[in-house]
């Protein structure tokens, strides 16, 4: 019923744009000019069309369930019903009406079922009935108002730019949303578990949690050694660190090659080759550290006398390195490539060498790109999950040995949050406050990479 | 007496030829004025005598240019040497993204002509008292070369050239970007210049090259029509094509 609603509101927006275009041509036969091209007015009254469509569509959506909801309940009111006992009642007659309730039927349920689809047939008819009367309506006002003279093409660029708005507020108010979700599940978290012991403490076992009845009460104490963050910080940090070990010198030099060494062929089959590496998903990543790098650094290490565990951080972090260099090396490509021919033309002219060039003038020029380039690098470093998850180890070991498995704040999420999850447990709470910490942790490196690139920005004009 | 000498040089970017069978002589000590139309071929003239052209991967030089008796389009020419000894000063201003100091620094210490740190600072006064912005410039030499204005820019970009003592300094059009009151000081530089080193310049501007040059070459479509003293040039030119731009009836 709605999709057929819905493409006829379509067809009837296709259709008045066609007739606001040929009114235009009408009155443009007749010698006068038009403010503005034909075009604008048919989408003048295709806007006409679409709007308050749009908006009825959407109040109703907001409100008939409500109403609807109000209406069924009202038979039940001055039973002495409980508010959850009604919502339940709500629930049964809803399933009811849908034919997918399995428990006992009453007969009063089975009346409010029926009323429930009575109204909702009514409702539906209602709304084609309005929505359709109110865009012809609409329709034939602003038809009526198109003239020579009459202003067609601003009220088409407001629209163009409010739908423009609304998409990039769309973007920010679910970042606000998710931040705010964080926060609150974050601040329940600490509720239980003190702040101190999480930043401070060095034991994570979740697993602790696990065990606990969720109808028992709640009991802080046990806790107290379960939810210490450090050896999952340290673990993340050192993967990433092991990361960029490889991925910077890897991918700057890569980077510098192709800016301004490689000829224009090479260049034009190497760059896409290296991007290439950035289509890879990062699983298929995450089983080639787990099966290939980390088995072979095993056999290598055994093979040296070096104890070196299957899951080990170097093999996650050096496979981590390696999806990295793409992104490392394309950027700073791309802010090499930026940086003026003519800077590269006066040292040249003073009989600097290429490498010369490229030490002194040009790696500072682009400075603030890297940097860029390498703070994103991290960035995806910290936030990478399932390489981590595959290759170093669930088990969050506060080490420093490359050659041991350790744990990362994503994995660690992904352990907590895999399979059965109860809302208001510290447990699950725990994933929440991760994901604040890791969020805190790339919105500090970003803030500090805008400083950096700000304070040591050369501008070449 | 003759500074520079080129002998049947052509220069191809990819198929297509862009200098044909150049033969032009540069006297040592004067300022030399390349003119002619829009891509007449006298800024590529102008990046051969440095080898400039090596930098454009599709460019190829044929024939002879002699500096101190050497050819320097032979193998066995350090590319490295001979831009030491020719510098160049560009269309646009473009001091390199560095202080004052850095940006006339950056020469010597590639050719490591300073030992220390009073020969380097003793340079870069040098260099800029000659190229006249030592007073504008020595209370901020630790400030970016880019926050100067433009005719400062080019200043700078010519103390940068002379700060390793070359012999020739080749300029492509140095004024054209720059507003009358700077493009007259840069002048009165030039003519100052010439004092110690051979200057050749690319300029479109005829009264330019009048003021400021003592030989003068007229290009046209990718060939040297006349060249000889600025005098005759302008006052009394050989070929009609020449007589033609002079006077203004086409270019």
């Amino acid at each position: 019923m709605n999709l057929i609603l819905f493409i006829f509101i379509v067809l009837l927006g296709f259709t008045s744009y066609y007739f606001g275009r040929k009114k235009a041509y009408t009155i443009q036969s007749t010698n006068k000019r038009l403010t503005a091209l034909p075009q604008f007015y048919g989408y003048y009254l295709a806007i006409w069309c679409a709007i308050p469509a749009f908006i009825i569509f959407s109040l109703w959506a907001i409100f008939e369930p409500t109403i609807v909801k109000l209406l069924i309940l009202s038979d039940y009111s001055n039973q002495g019903y409980l508010d959850d006992e009604l919502n339940l009642i709500y629930e049964k007659t809803k399933a009811l009406s849908r034919g997918q309730f399995t428990g006992e039927i009453t007969p009063f349920i089975e009346a409010s079922a029926e009323k429930y689809l009575s109204l909702r047939s009514i409702a539906q008819s209602s709304k084609a009935v309005i929505v359709l009367s109110i865009i012809i309506a609409s329709v034939a006002y602003a038809y009526k108002k198109i003239s020579s003279n009459s202003r067609t093409r601003e009220p088409v660029e407001k629209f163009l730019k409010a739908v423009l708005f609304t998409a990039s507020l769309a973007a920010i108010l679910t970042t606000v949303g998710i931040v705010f979700s964080l926060i609150f599940q974050t601040i329940d978290f600490f509720k239980v578990i003190p702040l101190f012991d999480f930043v401070f403490g060095t034991h994570w076992y979740p697993a602790k949690a696990f065990v606990r009845d969720s109808s028992e009460a709640l009991d802080p104490t046990m806790y107290s050694d379960t939810f210490g963050a450090v050896p999952i910080f340290a673990g993340t940090f050192f993967i990433a660190f092991i990361a960029m070990c490889v991925a910077i010198p890897i991918g700057l030099m890569s980077g510098i090659y192709l800016a301004e060494y490689a000829s224009v062929k090479v260049r034009q089959y190497a760059k896409p080759l290296i991007e290439i590496l950035a289509g890879i998903p990062t699983v298929v990543y995450g089983f080639f550290a787990a099966l290939t790098v980390g088995p072979f650094l095993k056999e290598i290490g055994n093979s040296m006398g070096l104890d070196v565990s299957a899951e080990s951080a170097l093999a996650a972090g050096g496979v981590m390195g390696i999806m990295i260099i793409p992104f490392i090396s394309s950027l700073s490509d791309d802010v090499i490539t930026s940086v003026p021919q003519s800077l590269r033309d006066g040292s040249y002219a003073m009989g600097a060498t290429k490498s010369e060039t490229i030490k002194k003038v040009i790696f500072p020029a682009a400075l603030p790109g890297i940097v860029g380039s390498i703070l994103l690098g991290v960035s995806r470093a910290i936030g990478e999950t399932m390489i981590v998850v595959m290759a170093s180890g669930l088990a969050a070991n506060l080490t420093l040995n490359p050659l041991e498995s350790t744990s990362t704040i994503t994995a660690q999420i992904v352990v907590i949050l895999i399979g059965d999850q109860a809302f208001g447990d510290p447990k699950t709470q725990a994933a929440f406050a991760l994901g604040m910490s890791l969020f805190l942790v790339t919105l500090c490196l970003n803030i500090v990479a805008l400083r950096v690139v700000k304070k040591y920005r050369e501008k070449y004009e | 007496m003759i500074k520079i000498n080129s002998k049947n040089v052509d220069v191809f970017y990819g198929k297509k030829q862009a200098l044909f069978n150049i033969n032009l002589d540069i006297e040592e000590n004067q300022v030399t004025a390349l003119i002619g139309p829009s891509g007449c071929g006298k800024s590529t003239f102008l990046r051969c005598l440095n080898r400039m052209n090596d930098v454009i991967d599709i460019c190829r030089v044929k024939g002879q240019i002699i500096i101190n008796d050497f050819d320097i389009n032979d193998k066995s020419c350090d590319v490295v040497r001979l831009r030491e000894k020719i510098g160049m000063v560009f269309q646009k201003p473009n001091p390199f993204p560095k202080t004052i100091y850095e940006n006339i620094s950056y020469g010597p210490t590639i050719h490591g002509m300073a030992q220390s740190k009073n020969e380097m600072d003793e340079i870069v006064e040098t260099s800029l008292k000659k190229a006249a912005l030592w007073e504008e410039v020595k209370d901020r030499l630790h400030e970016p070369g880019t926050g100067l204005s433009g005719g400062q820019q080019q200043r700078l970009c010519i103390a940068r050239a002379i700060s390793v003592k070359p012999e020739v300094i080749l300029m492509d059009e140095p004024c054209s970007a720059l507003d009358p009151i700077a493009t007259a000081q840069i002048e009165e530089l030039i003519d100052e210049l010439k004092k110690d080193h051979t200057i050749i310049i690319v300029t479109h501007s005829m009264a330019q090259a009048a003021r400021v040059s003592q030989n003068t070459g007229f290009f046209h479509l990718g060939e040297l029509i006349e060249h000889g003293s600025t005098d005759k040039i302008f006052k009394n030119p050989e070929n009609k094509k020449t007589q033609d731009y002079i006077t203004g009836r086409f270019g």
